[in-house]
């Protein structure tokens, strides 16, 4: 039971963040999504200090404004400044993650939070940490409902706004001319990483949320151009990583969420070398084959 | 008080060899962190920082050891693994660069996370402590780290100094480095090399998130304050260099808090400070210039709508009145007023019973810049084959930019013209 407690979470974690990450790939901003990841901190300390607790709602808003404000702060340094893009990026989330580790250090007391699991999270607690009501009924595990609901939400969001967020990532101008306000999606969608992030900071940790958003749909990039397709396949490999990740931990005796990165960097590596359309090796061998049919010609 | 006369009269042993480690490591990745920043790849610094996770552990596992040595063997190598695979992804596949980064550094640290946790649950009684190169002990450096420390930051520092032509020729133009005959392809690998060490060194201080901050913001601060490669460097040196000291500084008074980040957010401070005030390319600098461009577009553009006006009825002196002028051309009343209040603190223009007027030198600017909207819509019909009905944006721009060079080449070119395209007449 167990076991399947865990693979579920991961999995709706994994699916939540790829979906998401299909949209920073193809806008370019999988380093912005990076750069929230790290920059919410300081948001999840505040919002702890101010309520107590790890899952409450206030403190997935808190912190996800704050991944909102480093987006601003991103575009800031960028267009005010005219400071190049990466280091804009590197500027705000170190400094705002170098605030958030400060904070915890000075109220070290009183937060219950340390660098570590805000590093790499901890999947395996998850059947421990159950939802008791007042009354003593045992409700099953709290992080599987805070990953059923994110991941609803962020059904509901694409759902929605699918055309507007379609078009702001393929062709902006384009959609600029025909009134989708541009700013005003890349702010919805990342807010929604925001709160992602924040949502499942607790089970996989800071950079695996930022492997989740990335190692699946580029992958998926990779086997094929249409998008939709990109979005299920994205899925499929969340959930793949989640059951085999967990099973390599297993007999690893190591990290969950580790094992889930390390697997979808497998699947990746496989995919980058032997996909049909687009593996390096086939690649490699229609160039072969195409010089030699060439050379077969002039001879 | 106590305190600071402590800590810098350097008395202590331990606080001389903390603040010698911080201040080398800052200085000097500050220095490689130029070269990466220049070739906007800021962001690769992230990625080796992760990477070297991976190497760590294997290095622990190999040898059994904490030794110092194998740990930087260990993390120097998949630290610069990861920069090749991101370097093949890019250019052999559709992947982007920024994905390509983000993957390799989630992955690399995911595999380093799962070696760390199996290592630690292995029961190793020798492991604890090896997260610390997670998170970075600056004030816990000893005295063979700062052996270490010194080396490598005068290795880095010394490389750079032998290549810096070359390194610097590379950061701008790799292609006319490469006709020039300079092997662009190795001094990439150079600095590569030199960033993985950079990171390798200095994680065990300030830790692997922070490290990154190391590389980028000393050398986007002083982006901001020289055009000049070699005076940025050193720009970027002192500042890393002050943000460690002070850092250090902070985790002496209060033992309770962490020097990396202490670092990253002095050096933060200074740069978020160099973007609003550098002299030339600051916020603030940027934004009074736009003002006073503003300003003397408003102030021509009025000259030049009392010259219409002028030439209508043929009475260039004639006082006129703000309605008057905006029916002319829509103006913003209030910046209206500023600007002719402000053209008649200039001597351009005089006021007569409410209505406002030329003085004799506010004709002869109002005139110019007439003439060479003229002229420049003459130049675009005549030289650049545009349509008379579509040079007036284009001229209406360029008329208060034009020196006067351009206006006497202008001149010289068109032979003097007496009518511009809409034939109207060109006044000299």
């Amino acid at each position: 039971m167990d076991a399947l407690y865990i693979i579920l979470t991961s999995s709706l974690f994994a699916i939540a963040c790829g979906l998401l990450g299909c949209f920073l790939v193809l806008r370019k901003m999988a380093m912005v999504g990076d750069a929230i990841s790290h920059a919410v901190l300081p948001g999840i300390v505040i919002a702890f200090l101010f309520t107590g607790t790890r899952d409450s709602f206030e403190m997935i808003i808190g912190a996800g404004l704050l991944g909102i404000f480093s987006t601003f702060l991103i575009e800031f340094f960028h267009k005010r400044a005219k400071l190049q893009t990466d280091a804009s990026i590197g500027v705000t989330f170190t400094s705002l993650f170098a605030l958030g580790v400060i904070l915890i250090s000075v109220f070290a007391g009183q937060v219950d939070l340390d660098q570590e699991c805000v590093l790499y999270g901890e999947i395996a607690y998850v059947p421990i940490d159950l939802w008791i009501t007042d009354s003593g009924t045992n409700l099953g595990p709290r992080a599987l409902y805070i990953s059923s609901i994110t991941l609803i939400l962020i059904i509901l969001f694409i759902r929605i706004g699918f055309k507007q967020l379609y078009i702001t990532t393929f062709d902006p101008a384009f959609a600029a001319t025909t009134g989708v306000s541009v700013a005003l999606w890349n702010y919805l969608l990342m807010g929604s990483v925001s709160m992602t992030t924040v949502a499942a900071f607790d089970s996989v940790g800071a950079i695996l949320v930022v492997a989740l958003m990335v190692a699946p749909p580029a992958t998926a990039y990779l086997l094929t151009d249409n998008f939709k397709k990109m979005l299920l396949i994205t899925s499929i490999i969340a959930i793949v990583i989640s059951i085999l990740g967990y099973y390599l931990a297993v007999m690893l005796d190591g990290s969950i969420a580790g094992a889930v990165v390390t697997v979808a960097g497998i699947i990746f590596g496989i995919v980058y070398l032997f996909s049909p359309s687009n593996g390096i090796l086939f690649k490699r061998m229609a160039q072969k084959r195409e010089a030699k049919n060439l050379a077969q010609k002039t001879a | 008080m106590d305190t600071f006369i402590e800590f810098f009269s350097f008395s202590d042993p331990s606080i001389v060899s903390v603040v010698i480690g911080a201040v080398l490591l800052t200085a000097s990745s500050a220095v490689v962190g130029t070269f990466t920043f220049l070739k906007k790849k800021a962001l690769v610094g992230d990625a080796v920082a992760h990477a070297v996770l991976p190497g760590i552990c294997l290095a622990f596992i190999l040898s059994g050891t904490k030794n110092p040595i194998w740990m930087i063997i260990g993390a120097f190598i998949t630290g610069w693994l990861s920069l090749v695979i991101i370097d093949h992804i890019t250019t052999k596949s559709k992947i982007k660069e920024d994905t390509a980064i983000a993957l390799i550094l989630s992955v690399f640290f995911g595999v380093g996370i799962l070696m760390l946790t199996n290592i630690q649950h292995s029961g190793n009684a020798n492991q604890t402590g090896l997260d610390s190169f997670l998170f970075g002990k600056a004030a816990a450096l000893v005295g063979q780290d700062l052996i270490i420390f010194a080396v490598v930051a005068l290795i880095l520092i010394v490389t750079v100094a032998l290549f810096f032509k070359e390194l610097k020729l590379i950061a701008f133009d790799s292609h006319y480095a490469k006709a020039l005959g300079i092997p662009v392809k190795h001094l990439d690998l150079l600095l590569t090399s030199l960033t993985v060490l950079a990171v390798v060194t200095g994680i065990q201080a300030v830790g692997v998130v922070l490290m990154a901050a190391m590389l980028i913001t000393p050398a986007a601060a002083a982006r901001f304050w020289t055009n000049d490669v070699l005076k940025m460097t050193m720009i970027a040196a002192i500042l890393g260099g002050l943000s460690g000291l002070s850092g250090a500084y902070v985790s002496f008074v209060a033992p309770s808090m962490p020097t990396g980040p202490w670092i990253v957010i002095i050096i933060s401070v200074l740069a978020i400070v160099s973007f609003f005030i550098a002299p030339k390319r600051g916020i603030l600098a940027r934004s009074v210039q736009q003002n006073k461009l503003k300003q003397q577009i408003l102030d021509e553009n009025l000259l030049k709508e009392l010259y219409h006006l002028g030439e209508k009825d043929d009475d260039f002196y004639r006082g006129r009145t703000v309605e008057a002028l905006i029916e002319e051309r829509y103006f913003p009343k209030q910046s209206l007023k500023i600007g002719l209040r402000r053209l008649k603190r200039q001597g351009f223009l005089s006021q007569r019973d409410g209505k406002w007027c030329y003085t004799e030198a506010g004709k002869l600017k109002g005139q110019r810049v007439v003439k060479l909207h003229r002229l420049w819509e003459l130049y675009l019909s005549k030289y650049m084959k545009i349509a008379p009905d579509h040079v007036h944006e284009d001229a209406e721009t360029i008329e208060h930019i034009i020196t006067p060079e351009i206006e006497m080449e202008l001149e010289r070119m068109l032979e003097y013209p007496e009518l511009d395209p809409h034939k109207e007449k060109i006044p000299y």
